[in-house]
């Protein structure tokens, strides 16, 4: 096992490759992808992509579908690799660490990063709370006791915006919950285990506006305390909760900027042409 | 530069493989291991008869010559005459149910068919000894040979004992009904929905929108699901041999008495006393697993084709 | 789907095509309609006539001693199954002891190395091994643990209906995984689950209703299962419950007594089918109930 094991990780930042504009203080580095090439069989989909996450800040990545994006999100915590006859190619650094480096354990990793898909993925056989919980079965005797598990369960449905609507029935299926409240408890689920970072793949694809609205606020909120990553082919959606956007184009990054810039200004002709609707 | 292709496993993980993987592979190694055991439990018949114990017609336990013609023949005959009745009905049935059937008729419908595989086969026996053959005896067998004048064709000549080929087929038919009416049913609803429509677009009624549309693209899948039944017919044994009338000899009538290779052994393995008497049984054995593996395989193959294609 | 009442012009126009009168093609497809109403009907007329004569035939000769007695020898009257009933219980218990392990573990492998060379090729060969008759089960496992033994033993029989098993549980299980969303399976993993926690933990137990209707839907095939037990079970006329001995069960003894020459035994064998039947409804009864349920409980 590795350094990755132990929490208090120093926040390292190598440089970054593009540097980030108009900022007086730089915030740290979250992650930093360095040359990653992500393939699936002789399929390259992700080019030599190096971009950084900031600490504590909402980043959303946008491109057209089939782009590259979601399969850069699942690099960032080894998931891309559970798919048969994917791999990857890179480095990714969390907090300094390289997690493709030779004897880091994917579980590990992926306790760290927590992710959020597109469509709910409740466990239809647990309870609401033991879903919320359920990052802990995993531990064994490493996990806390019972009380400290309900404290920790109670503060994720608080944080995902959840807990008033189920704090009556957190003894029943999670699979009686709507779209939208299940999707916000895959995001307590997801914060339980106190991830550094926050993975959401489309978290918004298949809710509702209403829900959607909420999952927004939601990311507002968590903005400041977890560093988030999140990949959207809605512009609007990356245009309102992100602090900075990536936009990618056929497994190429074509451009990383603070979202504000890369909406009103940006640097490369092919954003324009996406951003303005002229393709995708 | 770090480049990973597969998971670091843990041990756990590995374990996990190792045994999901052995379980996976126990089924093959048995398949094996049972068509090995088979032929060398065959082996001294095979050895001392050669060919003819395929082409032998006599079975003498006393003397110690064995021939399977018999029984190759009670095999295939009884079979082939049990699709020949079932095909047509377990067709219609799937027809029905998958094109016709109003939606309250056809989930009973389906149980009920469904419920004919479920009969034990020594049920089928046990019903067939006290209500089909005493059926057939009285009133079925003459009435073919006497009535409709079938009597002097070598097919249905003879006294009508009851137990005949005839009876193992009627019961057979019976028992493969389900099964080939279950495969058809299932391909025919992987039919494209536009398959049909189109059909009806162009102002075909009903029939002949499954005759021309649905029937062609299904018919490789239908053809495995009868294959399907055959193999099953092939190796049923209780109930064959309850009513077949377990008599090792070649007749052309339906009427008399027969033999099947499922049957003999049946009837006389526990009983066997001589190495060449168990042997030859085990040879029985052993043709009826190549038979039914090829009869299998080959249903197998065209039921997936279907289920590929349809996808 | 209505056919409409007046001919459209395509209908004419595929008429004229198919050059009969649109008048004739209505009546062939009336009558085919017919044809299928009376296949259908035909279909489950055996199942009716069987079960009708069961039902009057066993009930008339099933009492309590039937299960609480052993069998008498020829010429007395009376007795009962006890042994035998007992016997089918323990050879299914022995066989699922067997089946159910391997067909899991081998339903886990197919849905989750899906596509592999391997995967494929056990697929295909399960479903050749379930084609296999039930007799050759029978000789391979005489020729496996009855001749080296020396005699007739009750393991042998229930591993005979054990190996049977295998198929049938393996491919349900796989379907049955098939159904649970993959989206799930990731999830787990994204939670930093390992891939076995992964597999029993999440996959298995969400396909677990599923999963305990295909086994009961084999136990139920087999419990009916007479070939493979002819020379390895081999019946018993005495209460026995050791595995390395011969041991009743019920299809056995049915057959037995249908094709022996007393009436009282006739009796019996009416009374003994009507169990074992009842026994195989009940458990294809409750797969078909824990199937609905699952359904109507849903995944989203």
């Amino acid at each position: 096992m590795t350094s990755l094991i132990m929490p208090p990780a120093p926040p390292v930042a190598p440089p970054p490759a593009d540097a980030p504009e108009s900022a007086s203080v730089a915030p740290a580095v979250r992650v930093a992808v360095r040359q990653l090439d992500a393939y699936y069989g002789a399929n390259r989909t992700v080019r030599g992509v190096s971009l950084d996450f900031l600490d504590a800040q909402v980043t959303a990545i946008i491109g057209p579908s089939g782009c590259g994006k979601s399969t850069l999100l699942r690099c960032l915590n080894r998931m891309h690799e559970t798919i048969i006859g994917a791999r990857t190619e890179g480095e990714v650094m969390l907090d300094g660490d390289d997690i493709y480096a030779r004897g880091v354990n994917p579980i590990e990793v992926r306790r760290r990063i927590g992710m959020v898909f597109q469509r709910p993925t409740p466990f239809p056989t647990m309870s609401i709370r033991d879903n919320v919980a359920a990052g802990f079965q995993s531990l064994g005797r490493r996990a806390p006791d019972r009380r400290t598990i309900d404290e920790i369960v109670e503060k994720s449905l608080v944080q995902a915006a959840l807990w008033n609507e189920v704090k009556d029935r957190l003894r029943e299926s999670a699979t009686g919950l709507s779209g939208g409240q299940q999707q916000r408890l895959c995001i307590a689920r997801a914060l339980a285990t106190s991830p550094r970072v926050l993975l959401l793949d489309e978290p918004t694809a298949s809710l509702d506006p209403i829900s959607t609205q909420k999952v927004e606020e939601l990311l507002y909120e968590l903005r400041g305390s977890v560093t988030v990553v999140i990949v959207t082919h809605n512009m609007q959606q990356a245009a309102r909760v992100s602090d900075r956007t990536a936009f990618m184009l056929m497994g190429d990054l074509v451009e990383v900027s603070p979202t504000r810039k890369l909406f009103t200004a940006p640097e490369d002709s092919r954003t324009e042409a996406y951003i303005t609707g002229r393709f995708g | 530069m770090g480049s990973t292709s597969i998971e670091g496993a843990s041990s756990a993980d590995r374990w996990y493989r190792i045994i999901t993987t052995a379980c996976a592979l126990s089924i093959p190694l048995l398949l094996g291991f049972i068509a090995l055991q088979v032929f060398v439990g065959a082996w001294p018949a095979f050895e001392k008869f050669g060919l003819s114990f395929l082409t032998g017609s006599t079975w003498d336990v006393g003397a110690g010559e064995f021939g399977a013609a018999p029984m190759i023949y009670g095999t295939v005959v009884s079979s082939v005459l049990a699709l020949v009745l079932a095909t047509p009905l377990a067709l219609g049935v799937a027809i029905f149910l998958s094109e016709f059937a109003p939606p309250w008729l056809r989930q009973p419908v389906a149980f009920l068919v469904d419920l004919l595989a479920a009969i034990p086969s020594v049920v089928y026996g046990l019903w067939g000894i006290f209500v089909l053959l005493p059926v057939l005896r009285e009133d079925v067998m003459p009435f073919l040979a006497t009535t409709l004048g079938l009597g002097n064709t070598p097919l249905f000549s003879g006294p009508a004992y009851g137990n005949s080929m005839l009876a193992a087929s009627v019961i057979l038919a019976i028992m493969i009904l389900p099964y080939i009416s279950a495969v058809a049913r299932e391909v025919l609803m992987a039919v494209p929905r536009a398959q049909r429509e189109a059909a009806l677009a162009l102002g075909a009624t009903r029939w002949e929108m499954i005759r021309d549309a649905v029937v062609p693209y299904a018919r490789s899948g239908i053809i495995g699901g009868i294959i399907l039944g055959l193999g099953r017919a092939l190796g049923e044994t209780m109930a064959v041999t309850m009513l077949i009338g377990n008599r090792a000899e070649l007749s052309a009538s339906l009427f008399a008495p027969g033999y099947t290779l499922a049957s003999v052994i049946a009837n006389e393995f526990a009983e066997a006393s001589t190495e060449f008497h168990t042997a030859a049984l085990m040879a029985c054995g052993a043709v009826l697993l190549v038979v039914t593996l090829m009869v299998n395989m080959i249903a197998r193959w065209l039921v997936g084709r279907v289920a590929r294609e349809g996808r | 789907m209505a056919t409409t009442s007046r001919p459209t012009g395509q209908q004419r126009a595929f008429a004229e095509r198919t050059g009969r009168s649109l008048g004739r093609r209505r009546v062939t497809n009336a009558v085919m309609l017919g044809i299928m109403y009376v296949a259908a009907f035909a279909a489950t007329l055996p199942l009716v006539f069987i079960l009708v004569h069961l039902a009057r035939e066993g009930a008339s000769s099933l009492d309590l001693a039937f299960f609480t007695r052993m069998p008498k020898p020829v010429g007395e009257t009376g007795g009962g199954m006890a042994n035998a009933i007992t016997g089918t219980l323990i050879l299914i218990a022995i066989a699922a002891a067997i089946g159910l392990p391997i067909g899991i573990g081998a339903g886990l492998h197919l849905a989750e190395q899906r596509g592999t060379r391997l995967a494929n090729a056990v697929r295909f060969l399960s479903d050749v091994l379930n084609g296999l008759p039930s007799i050759v089960m029978g000789i391979f496992a005489w020729q496996v643990l009855v001749r080296p033994i020396g005699h007739f033993s009750a393991l042998a029989g229930g591993i005979a209906l054990g190996v049977m098993m295998i198929p049938l549980v393996t491919r349900t299980t796989e379907e049955m995984i098939r159904l649970v969303p993959t989206s799930l399976r990731e999830a787990a993993l994204a939670l930093g689950y390992a891939r076995w926690r992964t597999s029993l933990s999440i996959v298995l137990r969400t396909a677990l209703p599923g999963i305990v209707t295909g086994a009961l839907v084999a136990v139920a095939r087999i419990a009916g299962e007479t070939a493979p037990l002819i020379f390895t079970a081999f019946g018993n006329q005495f209460w026995s419950t050791a595995l390395d001995q011969p041991m009743a069960a019920l299809p056995l003894q049915i057959y037995s007594y249908a094709t022996s020459p007393f009436d009282d035994w006739h009796r019996l064998a009416w009374a003994g089918a009507l169990v074992l039947i009842a026994l195989v409804l009940i458990i294809s009864l409750v797969a078909r109930f824990a199937t609905r349920s699952r359904f109507t409980a849903g995944h989203d």
